[in-house]
């Protein structure tokens, strides 16, 4: 089991890794959202895999029960999640402005556009 | 310690563990299958089997309140806007990919330096992790006799942290300002037609006897996140969807001579009002910002009367600006097709 002990962390930068590609090579905008949404799980999955204590029990007291997990990172990843739902709202209604304004969402027939209009 | 489930090993492995190995094998598959997807409604659909199965990875590592979150957050709410922007925005991606080699190289060379730095990291389970070195303990052993409630995330989240939850409402709050800047419709008149999903009869009739059992339970994991997993962040996220499902089965049109969008507006600002003033009487009480000790004679009286004013003030900012993000997503959606 010991060569397994950091399979979490190994996910979480797979994760991460996937997440930063899309950002980088895909060009149409709602696809990086997508790219740049696995990114952000990755960082949830590195917190709550380092909240989780071995034989704990989810943080909430009860008679008979003196190993919990930790329940600090699972506050802040909480509150993330839902800011992320709302920044991403945000995001997609950028991308639905620039698709109103530029007809494409595709990164290149954006800077075409920008350069045209130069 | 007597957790039935984690005891049953299978080489060496408990079941906890090989639950979790398959989760995030999982995870990695649907993440390839996203990038790898050419049609952009097929990518978005596959998030939200992502956002379930990091729901379910969520419950296995003892998070119950984050896995709520996110089943509702993700697979829910985050589908549905991306659907609709897909709807305004086109289904198909172009196919060409720039700078695939220099993003792969930057890709690798960050991961191997990530992996380099992960072999510091504590053991996973270990209970001797610096991260459960600091504040944890007290927040586990303090927090029945200073806050007086079984949910220690609902300790942490509205009390301790209680500054944190609130700059993060704030946060949400302004979100929705954002997306109503930019896609508020504003003098526009919907015209009345016939919703299209209004017509199929197993649709309509199931989710009017849904509806009423999603708000109940919004209210339920509302008031009852003091005991068990829930809160204002989960409850508003479900109220609202139930909302969404009626405005979808039913039509926007609909939906809004049911909900006032000004009073959304306005419940939206409330919410995070509602969260200030509670720190504001504290304060005029004597006692620091966000002290609910200060709210009644008895400290835990106060922490009680507290929580449960902070997490209403949450719930209600929360649902309302998700309601007002899908609407302002929806009537775009709806003005475009009019338009055509």
């Amino acid at each position: 089991m010991a060569y397994l002990a950091q399979y979490n962390y190994w996910v979480v930068v797979v994760l991460m890794m996937i997440g930063l590609y899309v950002v980088v090579s895909h060009g149409n905008l709602v696809k990086k959202l997508m790219g740049l949404s696995i990114f952000q799980t990755s960082v949830f999955i590195l917190y709550i895999s380092m909240g989780k204590v071995d034989g704990g029990t989810a943080p909430i007291l009860e008679e008979g029960i003196s190993v919990y997990s930790n329940p600090l990172p699972h506050v802040l990843i909480l509150t993330a999640i839902v800011v992320g739902v709302a920044t991403m709202a945000l995001g997609l209604a950028l991308v639905v402005r620039i698709k109103e304004a530029y007809g494409s969402i595709e990164e290149g027939d954006i800077q075409e556009k920008d350069k045209q209009s130069c | 310690m007597l957790n039935v489930g984690s005891h049953c090993a299978i080489g060496g492995l408990n079941i906890d563990f090989l639950i979790n190995i398959v989760l995030l094998g999982f995870l990695v598959c649907t993440a390839l299958a996203i990038v790898f997807t050419k049609n952009l409604l097929a990518s978005a659909m596959l998030t939200g089997i992502y956002s379930l199965l990091t729901a379910g990875f969520f419950v296995v590592m003892d998070a119950v309140d984050v896995a709520f979150t996110e089943a509702s957050v993700g697979a829910g709410i985050a589908t549905i806007l991306m659907l609709s922007t897909l709807k305004l925005t086109g289904f198909d991606e172009d196919p060409a990919r720039h700078n695939v080699k220099a993003g792969l190289l930057a890709v690798c060379g960050v991961g191997v330096l990530l992996l380099y730095g992960i072999v510091d990291m504590p053991v996973f389970g270990s209970p001797t992790a610096p991260v459960h070195m600091h504040v944890a303990p007290h927040y586990i052993y303090q927090s029945m006799a200073e806050i007086g409630m079984p949910n220690i995330v609902t300790s942490v989240l509205a009390s301790y942290r209680g500054y944190d939850t609130f700059g993060e409402t704030v946060v949400v709050f302004t979100a929705g300002i954002g997306v109503l800047a930019l896609l508020g419709a504003s003098n526009h008149v919907p015209q009345s037609r016939v919703a299209p999903m209004s017509q199929h009869i197993i649709l309509r009739v199931v989710s009017k006897v849904l509806i009423p059992p999603i708000f109940l339970f919004a209210l339920y994991v509302q008031f009852h996140g003091d005991y068990g997993p829930g809160g204002g962040f989960q409850a508003g996220v479900i109220f609202a969807a139930a909302i969404i499902l009626y405005s979808m089965i039913f039509g926007l049109d609909t939906a809004r001579s049911v909900i006032s969008q000004p009073l959304i507006r306005l419940l939206s600002a409330f919410g995070v009002m509602l969260y200030g003033c509670v720190g504001i009487v504290s304060l005029l009480n004597g006692h620091n910002f966000l002290d609910y000790s200060a709210l009644a004679h008895d400290p835990l009286h106060g922490q009680h009367y507290g929580i449960l004013l902070v997490e209403l003030g949450v719930g209600i900012t929360v649902a309302s600006v998700m309601i007002l993000i899908f609407f302002n997503f929806a009537s775009r959606v709806d003005m475009v097709q009019e338009e055509q």
